[in-house]
């Protein structure tokens, strides 16, 4: 163990970084998540690439100092385009004891602990469950440790803006955050503005805030971490204006998005459940532009009442996780046998049954594609990262308002809570995503003789349905999840009927790959060794790990699904081209099983489903395994 | 409330072309008809009219109207209205289910529709028994029901409807039954014009199932001395001679009483519009199964905020306050750097 914690040593010097994973670690109630966040705001604002990985416990405030209560947030920031938080972090601040204990073997050898010493007492040994004395005991020695009493600096801190010493204490994350802010000479001003601004209502308690931050810049200035302080350049980006974004936020806005590119109100029914209830609250903050959002009385209720304004002529989304997903099962039958658009977004987590809801995973792929009754195939689109998810929630309600289908997207906690810088788009470059409603009748009644409309009546190409909306003299009829006679829309039960509906219905969702960009190859295209097949989130893992290889000398090509079903039309050409295909994924292998069973590919599926995502070396390995094990 | 736009219209331009399969001698064609025969006279368009339905025999009613109609999935009805009924307050929007489709796997979205007080027409079936699965004991069958799943009686204590309309919070509550057009007809009059969630049941036979088993009710011989008509502002007096009354007691129970006993001022007067629903729960209780004289009519209309029209509301007020919405703007809303 080095102790560096008052060494004197040379001030104002600073060592250039290329990147650094930090990983800020500490009760539930630390406030790590809202310090990891700041932190990559200014990150951000500094001109760095970025990647975060909030890591939490589903429970609000578990007991405070046990390992189980603890909440962790991972950054990394860089001077060049980086596609994940990292596999191991080289720093990590460990707010109590047991924040020491869980995170630590996360670590890189030889890596950077920074602790607040205040809380490393017996007491709080026993709570984290430790035997020994860490500090003593040999735990510490292959990392560099800094030892700050954040919690009693804190409160000398902010004793001038009069709160309580026990409120006091709740100040020591912005301590915190000043101090690493100081060793990575982050720009303290969006900081400081932002703690202005989110508790500007209560001016004790803002003093407060800010007067931790100061200290704790203030510490890293003052008590000399020699060879402590670094500088991360920024990040060689593309001209544009950038902010910061999550997956969830993304998916929200996107949403928005899509209701102003469809020129149609939009109505969002929803449940609150974990991780996706952030798309909720998002929405229903901008009604200004035409949106409805319903907390509806539970998952059924969400996708019925979205059902019901799809019918009224809006864009219909419902949001939920894989819980949610099995209870509207039996609602996107229904839709499917309407022929209504409607959004579905899963924000996957690790299941079944409650599972690990703060936790990633990627295990509904196959419920998306088969987990409902009867013949109901229905596209699915996939997010590969957090701004990506803006992109997938207009590109899916394209497809829903264009073909009259439900459609469901897939995300997935990690993407939903990580951040990454983003380009923002040009909005007058977004698609125009807006669709025809019938207004004049279709059909003439044979016995009558009337004009009237048949609601089954096709579009040759798409073979969508033609979609009249309630207000529309005239068109009045009837829609509903009995089978029906295509054209009339009639009650039906003959078999060549439902034959043919069943027929249809399919042909309607696989007419979508006519519709879609091609499946994107990335890497050594024209003659690689090994294709990677993947979706979603384990974008960035494999990015990093295919550029790595190839550094190495492998050759390697990437292709990341977006359009999941129906597949792009050259995806069989593509799993052909190479002699080997890997398919990682954080699920026992649904992607995997689908291509085996379409295209007769010998896929090997590489799994990884603990809750976390993959790290890039762990795709290395799997890499180096299946090309090694091929010679 | 008349739009002087609206084409005048008779039953058949209500009636859509589709052939009515329920049972012959079954009450919903009674209901059907008193439904078509009404539309007419309320003024609305057939183009503004939804009719949304779960699932059960009651639950075809959407395919018999020559208006938008959705025939949906058993229990969702209500949750699949309230979604339409936002997204479109300008439509008159109507839901149809039995009591197995709105009590039972549809009782969730049922009071919850109540509460919110989601501008809909609800109208409950209720025959006390499952048709379309070919008669299954309901959640309002009486307990000891002899039916296939319950062979040796079903011990299940039954929902009254009323009661638990009550309870949701509805401002709108009233009962009616299928041998008596003008009344339902009467009923459905108010329950639509009724501002909010209007929540009517409807006693309806069912023929192969349950066959008569409101007879004690609704026989026309039995009515006078079996269905106690609620008039709101008039005591609440029932029989050939209006010999029978209610009284509310000293313990806060409601009882029939013969008139002359206690006299004609201690019978009870019906307020439909009486703010706390205690009076129209204690109506509700007075009768525990469909051999006791059964309260008929309005048990209570009041007014509370609408719910579309407030969720209508926000979306006008953030416009206002912060102007219509700005893609660009909303994209830049947070903290942006340039490159």
């Amino acid at each position: 163990m080095t102790d560096v914690d008052t060494r004197s040593g040379t001030s104002g010097g600073s060592t250039s970084l290329d990147h650094v994973v930090i990983r800020f670690a500490g009760d539930s109630g630390d406030g790590m998540q809202l310090t990891g966040e700041r932190f990559t705001s200014a990150s951000a604002i500094f001109g760095n690439d970025l990647a975060t990985f909030p890591d939490f416990p589903a429970e609000i405030r578990a007991p405070t100092g046990t390992v189980f209560g603890v909440s962790a947030f991972q950054v990394q920031i860089a001077d060049h385009d980086i596609t994940n938080p990292g596999d191991a972090p080289s720093v990590l601040i460990a707010m109590n004891p047991a924040a020491l204990k869980s995170e630590l073997h996360r670590l890189e050898p030889g890596g950077l602990v920074i602790l607040n010493i205040d809380e490393f007492e017996q007491r709080l040994y026993d709570k984290a469950g430790y035997t020994a004395d860490p500090l003593e005991d040999g735990t510490l020695d292959a990392f560099q440790v800094v030892k700050v009493p954040m919690t009693s600096l804190t409160k000398e801190g902010v004793k001038e803006s009069g709160v309580k010493p026990r409120d006091a204490e709740r100040s020591k994350n912005f301590f915190a955050l000043g101090l690493i802010s100081w060793m990575y000479t982050r720009p303290v001003d969006p900081t400081l503005d932002w703690i202005r601004e989110r508790f500007g209502k209560n001016e004790m308690v803002m003093n407060a805030n800010l007067m931790a931050f100061k200290a704790g810049h203030a510490y890293g200035e003052t008590a000399e971490l020699a060879g402590h302080r670094f500088t991360i350049k920024p990040a060689e980006q593309s001209a544009g204006v950038y902010t910061s974004i999550n997956g969830n936020m993304a998916m929200a806005w996107g949403l928005i998005a899509a209701g102003q590119l469809a020129k149609l109100p939009t109505f969002l029914g929803s449940y609150p459940i974990t991780p996706a209830s952030d798309i909720l609250h998002e929405m229903s903050k901008h009604k200004s532009f035409g949106v409805t959002t319903l907390q509806a009385e539970d998952e059924i209720a969400g996708i019925g009442s979205a059902l019901g304004a799809a019918f009224g002529g809006s864009l219909a989304i419902t949001t939920t996780s894989g819980p949610g997903v099995a209870l509207k099962s039996e609602t996107m039958s229904l839709a499917v046998s309407l022929e209504l658009p409607l959004v579905i977004i899963d924000i996957q987590r690790g299941g079944p049954s409650t599972g690990l809801p703060t936790k990633t995973e990627a295990a509904d792929l196959l419920m998306a594609m088969y987990g409902r009754h009867g013949e109901a195939p229905m596209p699915i689109i996939a997010a590969y990262s957090p701004s990506n998810c803006f992109d997938v929630a207009i590109e899916a309600s394209r497809i829903a308002l264009k073909y009259r289908t439900p459609v469901i997207v897939l995300s997935d906690g990690y993407l939903a809570n990580g951040t990454e810088p983003w380009l923002l788009p040009d909005v007058a470059a977004l698609p125009d995503i807006s669709t025809q409603f019938a207004t004049e009748p279709n059909h003439v009644n044979e016995t009558t003789g009337e004009p009237e409309h048949w609601p089954y009546v096709r579009d040759p190409k798409t073979l969508a349905r033609s979609w009249a909306l309630p207000g529309t003299p005239g068109l009045m009829h009837r829609i509903g999840g009995i089978e029906k006679e295509d054209g009339s829309g009639n009650i039906s039960y003959t078999p060549d009927n439902h034959g043919h509906m069943v027929e249809t219905r399919a042909a309607k969702v696989a007419a979508v790959a006519d519709d879609i960009p091609p499946a994107p190859v990335t890497g050594d295209v024209d003659d690689a060794e090994l294709l990677i097949l993947a979706w979603g989130s384990t974008w960035g893992a494999i990015v990093t790990a295919v550029d790595r290889q190839r550094a190495k000398g492998r050759k390697i090509a990437h292709c990341h699904l977006t359009h999941i079903n129906p597949f792009p039309s050259n995806l069989g050409e593509v799993l052909r081209r190479y002699p080997r295909v890997m398919v990682p994924e954080m699920n026992s292998g649904h992607l995997a099983k689908m291509v085996r069973a379409e295209f007769l590919v010998d896929a090997k599926s590489v799994s990884k489903v603990k809750g976390v995502p993959f790290t890039a070396a762990e795709l290395e390995d799997a890499i180096e395994s299946m090309l090694e094990g091929a010679k | 409330m008349t739009d002087v736009q609206v084409p005048l219209t008779s039953r058949k331009d209500w009636q859509s072309d589709q052939e009515v399969r329920w049972c012959p001698g079954c009450g919903d064609y009674s209901i059907l008809t008193a439904v078509q025969l009404l539309m007419p006279d309320l003024g609305v368009k057939r183009e503004n009219t939804v009719f949304v339905s779960g699932i059960g025999c009651a639950a075809r009613f959407p395919y018999y109207m020559n208006t938008y109609g959705m025939h949906t999935i058993h229990g969702r009805a209500p949750a699949i209205a309230t979604g339409l009924a936002m997204a479109r307050p300008d439509l008159d929007v109507w839901v149809v289910g039995g009591d197995g489709d709105l009590l039972s796997i549809g009782g969730n979205h049922l009071i919850h529709a109540l509460r919110r007080n989601v501008n809909l027409t609800i109208l409950l079936f209720n025959n006390q028994i499952y048709g379309l699965t070919k008669g299954q004991y309901s959640p309002t069958s009486e307990v000891g029901k002899v039916t296939k799943s319950t062979p040796m009686g079903s011990l299940d204590a039954p929902f009254n409807p009323i009661a638990i309309a009550l309870g949701a919070g509805a401002t709108f509550v009233a009962r009616s039954h299928d041998m008596d057009r003008p009344h339902m007809q009467e009923m459905m009059r108010r329950a639509h014009a009724h501002k909010g969630a209007a929540f009517v049941e409807i006693f309806q036979n069912c023929n192969v199932f349950n066959d008569g088993q409101f007879e004690s009710l609704t026989a026309r011989a039995n009515r006078d001395d079996m269905l106690i008509p609620l008039e709101h502002g008039k005591p609440v007096r029932f029989g050939k001679e209006l010999e029978k009354g209610v009284v509310i007691g000293a313990d806060g129970a409601a009882r029939i009483v013969n008139v002359a006993d206690v006299g004609e001022d201690a019978i009870v007067v019906h307020d439909e519009g009486r703010p706390e629903p205690g009076l129209a729960f204690m109506l509700a209780q007075l009768s525990q199964s469909v051999h006791q004289p059964t309260p008929v009519g309005i048990f209570r209309a009041v007014e509370r905020t609408e719910y579309t029209t407030a969720a209508a509301g926000q979306l006008v007020a953030a416009e206002e306050r912060s102007g219509r919405g700005d893609l660009a703007k909303l994209l830049h809303s947070q903290p942006t750097w340039t490159v």
